[in-house]
């Protein structure tokens, strides 16, 4: 394990991104979101930022491909990689994990190569939490807040961020950043650890179980009369699945620039009326099955496909964002109480 | 700096040929710029095809795997991408990318059966595909039986190659009907679940459906009523696709997603879905 102390953070950073795109947690009137680290900004002490660290994998548009299109013949215009490393700084437990719940969908046979590009060419620095909030509830999933992994695994004391490499691109980039940091024994870390610990044991959320919920429950759950009245009052305004950092769903369109055509993948959610509409009807036709479509996927479809494994990461963020206060948290309850 | 490469990329195909086949329902030959076919596939494998600026849609390969010159697709007017398809002219390029989906068992569980295809309208499409697989390997299959509707006889998809090819095969039986009487048809009238019911077939044979949902759920219990187990029916599944690849979310039923489980499904299979299509 490596550290350096608080005041020599800046020069950190200065050193990775004078190698490759430095992206870290900086404080903006919306609340704290990743941005390019430009030697001036500071890292924000916010618990977690208003969007989810997706976007640096699978972003909200991307341009797939674009074509010329002349009379009856069509030219494709291949999209060239990005294949420049870059370093994300500051990822929390839930967001790191996500990747994980993400790779399991991009990369899965056929692999999505403009999700496997990034994911091979960034490098993840997670950043242990300490202070976490009333609406975290990533222990449910068996996450470790204190433990978050990713390339490299960063603590934050009152004096010092201490870094330990878990991965070889970790090691690698560590290892170039010797120079400013200097060799630390884990007593500091392992002492904060065990003081969150007990901090998360007293979060409201702390004992809520999933374990109603995953692999092989369709049935169990798919008529229950519950999701009338808990979708009653969404608005299908997809805002819980735009700040999840494991929604997946995604819409391809087209835009005619008027010398070319630019073929776009951007987020899609299964919340709005749409989604699912086809000539001969819509197999989800009001807000009771979209809204049921969400929560059963991250519940109980996304272990069915991946080993129990829940989709949902406990990150609170649709919590926090839900304008008519709705959210997985309530829906577990409801659900799962009743069994 | 390198290249991209995606299953969400199409290549280009050229339209070589296209057939009026009813109102409403034209079949596209498509090859690649060089005159080959652009992919192998298997019965009931499904590709997208796009007009770049207009839109991208799931069409099956109407096509038997067989012929090694070319793909076709049936393909019926309904809105803004199969508008533009319909307006194409031979030599227009479009995009296409595939195969999706999983495909009929034609190698495996169909071996050795008796075989009754069920079809109303459009749902010849990705049954005209293993049709004609069936008609190719014939010693792999025991006796065919198609039975084939739509609203008129204006209406029935390939009628020219049904009237051409199908019914002079030996061990081959057609069934058409139409749903109305019309001057100049002479054979059966009426809708397919009836037709099938009235037909009343052998009982160890393996059936396949495809068409509107409608039909499918009444031919299905009266394939049930004549003793048919859920079992030895398979059907094709429909819902809306963007990728095709299982990845953007939108075709799942529960936990299977049609693109990548499906289409073909077996009707027992079916039953183990929740309500939800
Ligand atoms: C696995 C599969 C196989 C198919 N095979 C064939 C085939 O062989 N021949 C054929 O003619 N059609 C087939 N279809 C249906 C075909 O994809 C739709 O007719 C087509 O997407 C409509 O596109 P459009 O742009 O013309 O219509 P749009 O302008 O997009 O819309 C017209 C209406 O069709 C709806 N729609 C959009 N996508 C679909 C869809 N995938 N399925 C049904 N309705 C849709 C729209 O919501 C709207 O209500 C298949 C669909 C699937 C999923
Ligand atoms: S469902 Fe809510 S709590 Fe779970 S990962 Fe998504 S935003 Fe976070
Ligand atoms: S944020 Fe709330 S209101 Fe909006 S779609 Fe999600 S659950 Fe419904
Ligand atoms: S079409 Fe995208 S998941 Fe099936």
């Amino acid at each position: 394990m490596r550290k350096i102390s608080l005041d020599k953070l800046d020069q950190l950073f200065a050193e990775i991104s004078s190698k490759s795109a430095l992206y870290i947690p900086v404080d903006t009137a919306a609340g704290a979101k990743f941005e390019k680290y430009d030697g001036t900004k500071k890292m924000s002490d916010a618990l977690n930022t208003v969007r989810s660290a997706k976007d640096f994998f699978f972003p909200q548009t991307e341009n797939l491909v674009d074509f010329k299109v002349e009379g009856k013949t069509i030219e494709i215009k291949e999209t060239v990689k990005e294949d420049e490393d870059f370093v994300v700084f500051g990822v929390r437990a839930c967001d790191v994990k996500s990747f994980e719940i993400l790779d399991r969908v991009f990369l899965a046979d056929p692999v999505d190569n403009f999700y496997k590009n990034r994911r091979d060419h960034g490098i993840i620095v997670s950043m242990a939490c300490t202070r976490p909030a009333e609406t975290c509830f990533c222990q449910t999933f068996g996450i470790d807040a204190t433990a978050p992994a990713g390339d490299i695994e960063c603590h934050k004391t009152t004096d010092a961020v201490y870094l330990e490499a878990k991965t070889d691109k970790g090691a690698k980039l560590l290892k170039s950043l010797n120079a400013l940091t200097e060799d630390a024994d884990a007593s500091a870390v392992e002492a904060q650890k065990a003081q969150t610990k007990e901090v998360f044991k007293k979060l409201p959320l702390a004992g809520l179980d999933a374990s109603a919920f995953g692999d092989g429950k369709t049935n169990e759950f798919f008529n229950a009369p519950e999701w009338k009245t808990l979708s009653e009052s969404c608005l299908g305004c997809g805002t819980c699945t735009f700040v999840c950092p494991t929604c997946q769903c995604y819409d391809i369109k087209d835009f005619n620039t008027g010398h070319e055509v630019k073929r776009f993948r951007c987020w899609d959610s299964c919340m709005y009326s749409d989604f699912t509409r086809m000539a001969h009807g819509n197999p989800r036709l009001t807000q009771v099955e979209r809204f049921r479509q969400r929560f059963m996927h991250k519940l109980v479809y996304y272990p069915t496909n991946n080993e129990g494994i829940f989709g949902c990461v406990g990150c609170g963020r649709c919590m926090a964002k839900c304008p008519i206060n709705m959210n997985i948290v309530k829906v577990m309850k409801k659900l799962g109480g009743n069994k | 700096m390198s290249i991209i490469n995606d299953s969400l990329i199409p290549v280009i195909g050229v339209v070589t040929d296209i057939r009026i086949d009813t109102p409403d329902v034209k079949t596209f030959r498509v090859v690649t710029p060089d005159g080959k076919k652009a992919f192998d596939h298997k019965p009931g494998q499904c590709a997208m095809l796009s007009i770049p600026g207009v839109g991208e849609a799931m069409f099956s390969i109407t096509s038997s795997p067989t012929n090694t010159e070319f793909m076709e697709f049936s393909i019926k007017k309904c809105g803004c991408l199969t508008q533009w398809l319909h307006a194409m002219e031979v030599g227009q390029q479009i995009t296409i990318r595939g195969p999706y989906g999983n495909a009929f068992p034609v190698d495996t569980e169909f071996v050795g059966k008796d075989m009754l295809f069920i079809a109303g309208g459009i749902g010849l499409a990705p049954l005209r595909s293993v049709i004609n697989y069936c008609r190719h390997y014939r010693d792999k299959y025991g006796k065919i039986d198609i039975v084939y509707g739509s609203r008129s006889m204006e209406d029935l998809v390939d009628y020219k190659e049904i009237i051409d090819e199908w019914v002079k095969d030996d061990g081959i039986d057609v069934h058409l009907t139409i749903d109305r009487e019309q001057p100049e048809w002479t054979g059966h009238v009426g809708f397919v679940p009836n037709y099938v019911k009235e037909l009343g077939f052998d009982t160890n044979k393996t059936a396949i459906l495809c068409g509107p949902p409608i039909m499918i759920k009444f031919t299905l219990a009266g394939l049930q009523e004549i003793g048919f187990d859920k079992t030895q029916v398979y059907t094709t599944m429909e819902l809306r696709m963007k990728c095709g690849i299982g990845k953007c979310g939108r075709c799942n039923i529960g936990s299977k997603y049609v693109c990548k489980d499906g289409p073909v499904f077996r009707c027992d299979q079916v039953d183990e879905l929740p309500d939800e299509y």
